[in-house]
């Protein structure tokens, strides 16, 4: 094994190791947001509303990521006759779609979760729908989500080393290239990337407990997050 | 160059992909049991083993948990292509790695599902005087599995949509067979991808649907 091989070559990690995060920041960017706004909708009282966020939601969550990452770059350009600039976009379309999907259920869970009597007295103070959602309900339901986030966050950096397989340059299609060449140790290769991948992981982590603390000591509660274990928080009944 | 959605080769790419669908079916069946017996066993183990293996068993299943599998099957199938045996499948290597990587999700259920477990019922095994094996296949096994079986049901689901990764092994699941057709055919990518999808769509939406019910039913029978 040809350890200062991989050494030298650890700086052509900098630049692709920036689209590995670009691609997971910008991908969970994208499903935040359509959490909030599906998980919004599939908490909504109309049927209107309801369905075809819900719709929406299976049909992300049943079909295969890998399945969409590879619909999204190579069956969508055909279909709409619109050809991608970088492929790019089509890993961070996908990748968010889905996790979307799923994280939409995260954040009905937590509306659901805020006590009745909140809402009962919001009414009563005559606050309009939406002073209701911003002011009471989402104050109270945001930390509860956050553990299961964090989880997903994870999940979605994990499934952000997929786009490499569309050709996207980020770090686990490095390995593989810089793997093929003589003198070099693939095995050795992979191995840094799996360990790049851990810190990352760790990092979220990491951000996510200080956030959810923050979070729950805006509400008035010093409540420690559960102890530290690096896992999915979501494990009972997560990524279904 | 393809255009669209054509009909004649819908018929001419299904067969194709329904023999890759069965490809998919056949590693979730492996590598399902590889996470539901493997995941118990780290579970047991990290809980009640002896103390010298607690930390490196439960610091290699963090791990693969936080790592990305496409890495852990590229990493492994190097490995035993390069120095163990070349000979090997793909099929076999695929169904392992991704066994074990579910394994590290299951045992952190299985794990919640023990830590769920009153004490009271550890104490009365106490109690009774009751030897190792009655604690954990009488007591706390049977109970364990009411709490997660729903839960490791949803991770199973969750690995049978990751089977289409190990295409980059070569196992000739649905992705696979769909490249195949389209390096034949010059086209096949929008019926092939969307056939995929379809059938994902159509056999795991039945089973969450089944294991929400489960997951309903068995948590009103919690006591």
């Amino acid at each position: 094994m040809d350890f200062e091989a991989v050494i030298e070559s650890l700086p052509r990690y900098g630049e692709p190791l920036l689209v590995t995060v670009g691609v997971t920041a910008a991908s969970a960017a994208l499903a935040l947001v359509l959490a909030f706004a599906l998980g919004l909708m599939t908490a909504s009282r109309r049927l209107a509303v309801r369905a075809p966020a819900r719709v929406f939601v299976e049909f992300f969550r049943g079909s295969s990521v890998v399945v969409q990452l590879f619909w999204f770059a190579y069956a969508m350009p055909v279909v709409l006759g619109v050809q991608f600039d970088h492929l790019i976009a089509a890993g961070v379309i996908a990748l968010g779609l889905n996790y979307g999907a799923y994280c939409s259920e995260v954040v009905r869970g937590a509306i659901a979760a805020v006590p009745q009597g909140q809402l009962e007295a919001s009414v009563a103070l005559n606050l309009t729908p939406l002073q209701r959602m911003r002011l009471v309900v989402l104050p109270q339901a945001w930390p509860e989500m956050i553990p299961s986030l964090c989880a997903f966050a994870i999940m979605l950096l994990k499934a952000s080393a997929l786009v490499s397989v569309i050709g996207i340059l980020d770090i686990t299609w490095l390995a593989g290239l810089i793997g093929k060449q003589p003198g070099q140790d693939r095995l050795l290769h992979y191995a840094v990337v799996l360990v790049i991948y851990f810190v990352l992981a760790w990092l979220i982590w990491t951000g996510m407990r200080a956030l959810e603390r923050r979070a729950k000591r805006g509400l008035g509660v010093d409540a420690r997050p559960a102890k530290g274990r690096l896992a999915p928080a979501v494990a009972a009944g997560g990524a279904r | 160059m393809q255009t669209g959605w054509s009909n004649a080769t819908v018929r001419e790419i299904f067969p194709a992909m329904w023999d890759g669908f069965l490809v998919v079916l056949q590693v979730t069946l492996v590598a399902g049991v590889i996470a539901v017996v493997l995941g118990l066993l780290v579970a047991v183990g990290e809980r009640n083993g002896p103390a010298w293996l607690r930390r490196p068993l439960s610091g290699a299943f963090q791990f693969i948990r936080n790592t990305p599998l496409l890495v852990q099957v590229l990493i492994v199938w190097t490995a035993t292509s390069l120095y163990v045996n070349p000979d090997w499948s793909a099929f076999a290597v695929g169904s392992a790695v991704l066994g074990v990587h579910y394994a590290s999700y299951t045992s952190e259920t299985y794990r919640a599902g023990i830590d769920a477990i009153p004490k009271g019922q550890w104490e009365a095994a106490t109690a009774l005087n009751l030897p190792t094996r009655r604690v954990w296949g009488a007591v706390v096994l049977p109970q364990m599995a009411r709490r997660s079986a729903a839960a490791v049901g949803n991770w199973i689901i969750a690995m049978f949509k990751e089977v289409p990764t190990l295409f980059v092994i070569g196992v000739m699941e649905m992705i696979a067979e769909a490249r195949a057709f389209q390096g034949q055919h010059y086209t096949g990518a929008v019926e092939g991808y969307t056939i995929a999808g379809l059938l994902f769509l159509a056999a795991s939406y039945p089973v969450a649907v089944a294991m929400r019910r489960l997951e309903i039913r068995l948590a009103k029978s919690h006591y």
